[in-house]
């Protein structure tokens, strides 16, 4: 181990939480921030702030098609119609036509002489009102001339093999020559679908247009400085001259990372244009059809294993639909390559990613960035090697893990040092009951006619940190007023998952004040710059850290103020429950701090935070690219109608590792909601597209995101205790964004248990995801055909 | 003729001339009153971000009811009180027990669907005591939430009881309200409208029938659940809007005898309670019908009359032996309900006619009666196949009777003739069924779209007829995964 690697045991602990303490200290189960807010409908998302005198609605012209050369078009009948004040194509940009978050300029703002997806922006029109730009954005005359269109991932890796994006490859020993010589191998593919994100506030931007240029745009975005930068782009402006504001987000779910672009670009260049604020909300339907979503996979995998089940070698291809463009798609897929062994070691392999072109939406990110992908593709090689055997998978499972001390190189050559899942899972085998409940569910099995019932437990290994490290980065702005009252500003957007509400319980500890006594401000390009996309579950490591850095100085501003002051020794002076104690003086925080301003101490800092560690090499395929690992593990029980493949989700327990958590009840709320999120990619929620490209399942109506009723009828979910994040993170918390949504997988996997069970649990069913009723049902029908063709002996 | 819109905004009487006929109540709170906490998400009624609660007079007290504000047409709030998630606060700027519960649950994330969640929460708390699990999932059914995975709000569903007293709630005092939504009451043909386009609501069936002859072209609206896609969807320009909902005569069950008359503005929940009492396992189906939201406002009259081959009460009222009555002018007509149906967007349905109400047949002695709903999520969804049965076997195990109808199987909900007559008369034993199975395939072409793929739209309406076997003649057999499991072997 190198010494690097060693935790670092310096930092102290916070006390746990007694009567002395300050309310929304760091640990306590403290509620949202805007929680109050939340339930009387008080809260300000976008298209709840008052609108500027003027402001013009604006609506985009989309593609029919999904590759065509745009032969003509007629605008005219746009600009008569009523109400409209200003269309534009790319012929008005006055910068450069291209929204694309890497610099590829494959991403124009508005096509101009090819679309590559149905649903592609070709122009904008600007009305007085809504309901007129969208009127009038149908109205538009266009000649295409067709283009063949790759619309699948089989069509791209078995036609041409077009990349949007430089393709990775992971390597560790041989893995050929570990095939070659395992007595067992299996090879197989599997399928998994896409996953539109359906947050509840669908795209929204505000444009106003300010002097000299100027813009600030109010957007629900997770990336407000890569708007700054694109909206600067295209508008040809200098990025000090725009200003981007996102107070809270009605959801993101990666969806608004580099989504959000277009909607702030085509604001802004209306904006610009003619004078006017504008805003652009698409209706439900067009949101589905113009943003991406998350990667569709075909995973080919072939993988060798001995007598026992352990692993000797895998070889694993990872072809994703990217669509037209590249957006986030390298990242994405290089994450699946990240996440391919989940927890398990693989002493050789071979991993490489095919981000493949196609004519449909450009895919982005979404909760575990390819991640989720990777990982089912884990588990399913290990439930090929279960069925192989003739064992029990969690067994399969187990015997893989990463070792502490030994087998704990990862396929990219970064030593996994902090391993708990052997410990984790352990627990929750017991907790869960798992065996007893096997051998009840082959008792139940056994007599049920149509009823199947199905048990899984599978683990989650997540990494922690961006990839791309040079965004692992952070800042924070702290003021301290007169009156003691405390604004906090940081670059991490509020979508819900208590980012807000978590920095503000650092920076109550820090002061040792109530947390009522902090006010989180709206995130802003003109306070805290150069921000990194609140993504990668990064948001509380990195802005928690900042934000602690900035209420440090102040802290340690007035400490030496009233060491001076009032004659004591630095370490006399100490912040107690909204007072400070100076030597045997008691005043409240509010007095020190009016003391301190008379002294002209300055009450403002910045802070900033930068992860130690992580180097990552992407050209050689090693390095450290992860600053510490979080884990989790579930286990699900379900039952499935054999005869219409419908399936409900009896009982889910959950174990799950936040390190030292910041906040339990916000924590159990992304463990929870994540869960369901993450059992909702893998079961009901089907993106449809027809034979000409066109999204068919794209509103609630037709894409079924869970309901209510769909979470596990039982649901046990716990914190793992004692735990603490063996680096130093902010209070030894690890990050829990994305890491639950894979707990997930354990509901397809236990549909996949009860489904085998058709067949004696003798072949591996191979469940593709998702798995809608019709994916299962059509599974069992093929599952007893193949135990017809070959009875058992 | 009253030419004046009117109704309750909280406690505020609100009387409105010039009304857009289709202009939403979601439009009209967000644009033109700039009250902000009702959300939209979908604009479809699937996601229950701009829930509503809206109430109604009830003989003497209000009944209130959670509605989805962004399908619904302002104009058929004439005479009811409409509550708005900024009606809850307290004057003193206390919340509500309802707001409480869902704050010191955790019960809200990023927000944007909590307004939603807290009016359908309302609604629950304001109408039922204690409800059970099954009833908060079916009240939250039309709610998404897509950060909290439900659970904390269900939290909150029980919490809620224990944080305020109902029955001296703010909005329990309902006679008084009552009181006031009667004074708006009268026998008044309703016209307002606005640009030339009128919004017409009789209050009696006669008013309703001539309406119908003066405005051949005219849109006739019930519940809208429909209808409002038409408008947020596809941005349809309605001309003439013809509202159901004000004939109170329309909205009336009415006992027969031998059968139960139902008004065809009778709202799924209205009549949930009575057809679940004859054909239990129809009220099953009725639960599952969209979801909370949609069952307030839409009609088992407007489930018939839009003609889609994917409702869900027709397969069942058809295979129940149920009649429709249509009326033009002062003639009226009755045909077996399966007549109505012609091909895919064709009714029997004349120009200026109407349904005016589906007579449901109360079941006979020994008669069994199942309806299965398969879709890719078990509430709030549109079926991929709707199937049911009436089934009767005479004292020799034979069947004596049977009515087979599917929705989502071909062009219009369909009896399947075939398989009728290969199990009538038969044994009714797993052979006989795998026969009828087998019939199935003829009587049915299905489609593939993304709900399902023909092939598996024809294995599962095969398979239903086996579940119906099962249930029928298994009665330790396990068959049911969600509802009342007891209706399995019923």
């Amino acid at each position: 181990m190198p010494d690097s690697m060693a935790p670092d045991v310096t930092t102290p602990i916070a006390p746990v939480s007694t009567p002395e303490r300050i309310q929304g200290a760091v640990h306590d189960p403290r509620r949202h921030e805007s929680a109050h807010k939340h339930v009387s409908g008080e809260a300000v998302y976008v298209d709840d702030i008052a609108e500027p005198a003027g402001l013009l609605h604006v609506y985009l012209g989309l593609s029919s098609r999904a590759h065509a050369r745009i032969r003509s078009i007629d605008l005219s009948p746009v600009r008569q119609a009523p109400g409209v004040v200003a269309v534009f194509t790319a012929a008005d940009v006055p910068g450069v036509n291209d929204i694309g978050c890497m610099g590829k300029h494959d991403e124009p703002l508005f096509a101009s002489t090819l679309v590559e997806h149905v649903g592609q922006p070709i122009f904008a029109v600007a009305a007085e009102t809504r309901d007129q730009a969208r009127r009038a954005a149908k109205l538009a005359v266009l000649e295409y001339e067709d283009l063949p269109a790759v619309l699948t991932i089989a069509a791209a890796r078995d036609g041409e093999r077009t990349l949007v994006t430089a393709p990775m490859t992971l390597r560790v020993g041989d893995a050929d020559a570990a095939l070659a010589e395992a007595p067992h191998r299996v090879e197989g593919r599997l399928a998994i679908g896409g996953q539109e994100h359906f947050y509840l506030e669908s795209q929204i931007a505000m444009a106003v247009p300010g002097e000299d240029g100027e813009v600030l745009i109010h957007v629900s975005t997770q990336h407000p400085t890569e708007v700054q930068h694109i909206v600067a782009h295209v508008l040809d402006l200098p990025s000090a001259a725009v200003t981007v504001e996102v107070r809270r987000m009605g959801g993101g779910f990666g969806g608004k990372e580099t989504q959000s672009n277009l909607f702030a670009a085509c604001t802004a260049l209306v904006a610009k244009r003619t004078g006017r604020a504008a805003k652009l909300r698409p209706d439900r339907d067009d949101d589905f059809q113009i943003t991406g979503k998350r990667h569709d996979f075909e995973i080919d995998y072939r993988v060798g294993f001995d007598d026992s089940g352990l692993i000797q070698g895998v070889d694993m291809l990872f072809a994703a639909r990217a669509g037209y463009a590249a957006d986030l798609s390298g990242p994405v897929t290089d994450r699946a390559l990240f996440h391919a062994d989940n927890g398990y070691f693989y002493p050789a392999a071979r991993l490489e990613s095919l981000p493949l072109k196609t004519n449909t939406v450009s895919n982005t990110a979404f909760r575990g960035f390819g991640g989720p992908q990777g990982m089912v593709a884990a588990e399913r090689v290990i439930d090929e090697i279960a069925f192989a055997l003739g064992k029990d998978p969690l067994e399969i499972r187990k015997r893989n893990f990463y070792g502490s001390e030994d087998r704990n190189l990862t396929p990219y050559h970064q030593t996994v040092t902090d391993n708990i899942l052997p410990e984790l899972v352990a627990q929750l085998e017991e907790s869960s009951g798992y065996w007893q409940r096997r051998e009840d569910i082959r008792a139940f099995n056994a007599g049920s006619r149509i009823l199947r019932k199905g048990l899984a437990l599978t683990p989650v290994k997540f990494g922690i940190s961006f990839t791309a490290s040079h965004y692992n980065q952070a800042g924070a702005l702290v003021h301290v007023y007169t009156d003691g009252s405390i604004q906090l500003n940081h670059g991490g957007i509020e979508m819900g998952q208590g980012l807000y509400t978590k920095v503000a319980q650092v920076v109550a500890e820090e002061f040792q004040v109530d947390i009522s006594t902090i006010r989180p401000t709206a995130t802003n390009t003109g306070k805290v710059p150069n921000t990194s996309a609140t993504a990668a579950s990064s948001g509380s490591d990195l802005n928690g850290k900042a934000a602690q850095a900035a209420a440090r100085t102040i802290r340690e501003r007035l400490v030496a103020f009233a060491a001076e002051n009032w004659g004591v020794a630095p370490d006399a002076v100490r912040f107690q429950r909204n007072r400070v104690l100076v030597g045997d003086r008691d005043m409240s925080f509010a007095d020190l701090v009016r003391a301190a301003y008379m002294a002209r101490v300055q009450l403002s800092a910045t802070g900033f935070y930068k992860t130690p560690k992580i180097h990552w090499d992407r050209a050689a395929g090693r390095g450290t690219p992860f600053y510490y690992f979080a884990y989790g593990a579930a286990c699900a029980e379900v039952t499935v109608d054999t005869l219409t493949g419908e399936y409900v989700v009896d009982r889910v327990d959950i174990l799950h590792d936040c390190g030292r958590s910041l906040n339990p009840a916000i924590d159990r709320g992304q463990i929870e909601g994540g869960f369901v999120q993450g059992m909702g990619w893998l079961t009901m929620e089907e993106l449809w597209w027809d034979a000409q490209g066109r999204l068919r399942t794209h509103a609630p109506s037709t894409y079924k995101i869970p309901a209510c009723s769909d979470r596990p009828r039982i649901f046990n979910v716990a914190l793992l205790e004692n735990a603490p994040n063996r680096e130093d993170t902010i209070f030894r918390s690890k990050a829990v964004g994305e890491p639950p949504f894979m707990l997930g997988m354990s509901v397809l996997h236990a549909l996949s248990d009860a489904v085998a069970s058709v067949a004696g649990h003798r072949f591996c069913p191979r469940l593709d995801a998702p798995a809608t009723p019709e994916r299962v049902l059509g599974c069992i029908a093929a599952l007893r055909e193949r135990a017809a063709a070959s009875p058992q002996s | 003729m009253r030419q004046r819109l009117r109704f309750y905004l909280g406690d505020e009487l609100r009387e409105i001339d010039a009304v857009d006929p289709t202009l939403t109540v979601l439009d009209w709170l967000r644009l033109s009153e700039r009250r902000v906490g009702t959300k939209e998400g979908c604009a479809e009624g699937d996601c229950g971000a701009c829930t509503v609660v809206v109430g109604r007079l009830d003989g003497d007290t209000v009944r209130y009811e959670a509605v989805n504000a962004c399908i619904r047409f302002l104009a058929t709030l004439d005479g009811c009180r409409l509550l708005t998630v900024e009606h809850l606060k307290g004057p003193d700027g206390a919340l509500h027990p309802v707001q409480q519960a869902m704050v010191d649950c955790h019960g809200s994330q990023c927000g944007f669907c909590t307004p939603g969640f807290v009016m359908s929460l309302l609604a629950l708390y304001l109408n039922e005591e204690r409800p059970d699990g099954q009833r908060i999932d079916d009240a939250l059914a039309g709610n998404l939430c897509r950060c909290t995975g439900y659970e904390p709000i269900v939290r909150a569903a029980h919490a809620m009881y224990e944080m305020g007293d109902r029955t001296t709630d703010r909005f329990a005092d309902r006679a008084a309200m009552a009181e006031k939504l009667k004074a708006l009451r009268d026998e008044e043909i309703l016209s307002v409208g606005a640009g030339g386009r009128r919004f017409l609501a009789p209050a009696t069936v006669p008013q309703l029938a001539q309406l119908l002859l003066d405005n051949p072209g005219a849109t006739i609206v019930a519940g809208a659940t429909d209808v409002g896609l038409w408008v947020t969807k596809f941005q349809r320009v309605l001309a003439t809007v013809i509202y159901t909902g004000r004939v109170r005569d329309l909205r009336r069950i009415e006992d027969r005898g031998d059968a139960l008359v139902i008004g065809a503005g009778v709202t799924y929940s209205d009549a949930a309670e009575r057809i679940a009492a004859l054909y239990p396992d129809f009220g099953e189906l009725i639960r599952r019908i969209g979801a909370e939201q949609v069952r307030n406002m839409g009609t088992i009259g407007g489930n018939i009359a839009n003609g889609s081959p994917i409702g869900d009460t027709p397969p069942a009222l058809i295979a129940c032996g149920a009649t429709l009555r249509l009326r033009r002018g002062a003639e009226t007509r009755e045909l077996p309900l399966e007549e109505f149906f012609i091909e895919y967007g064709k009714q029997d349905r004349r120009e200026g006619e109407f349904v005016e109400a589906v007579i449901l047949p109360k079941p006979a002695a020994g008669e069994r009666f199942r309806a299965y709903k398969i879709a890719k999520r078990f509430d709030q969804d549109i079926s991929a196949v709707c199937g049911a049965f009436r089934l009767t076997l005479d004292g020799e195990g034979r069947v004596a009777d049977i009515r087979i109808a599917f929705g989502g199987m071909a062009g219009t909900p369909k009896r399947a003739a075939g398989a009728e007559v290969v199990l009538l008369g038969r044994h009714w034993t797993e052979e006989t069924v795998r026969q009828g199975m087998e019939a199935l395939a003829d009587d049915y072409a299905p489609l593939s779209d993304w709900r399902a793929s023909a092939a598996y739209r024809s294995t599962v309406a095969a398979n239903l007829l086996m579940k119906l076997y099962v249930e029928t003649s298994d009665p330790a057999a396990e068959t049911r995964l969600v509802g009342d499991r007891r209706l399995a072997h019923a």
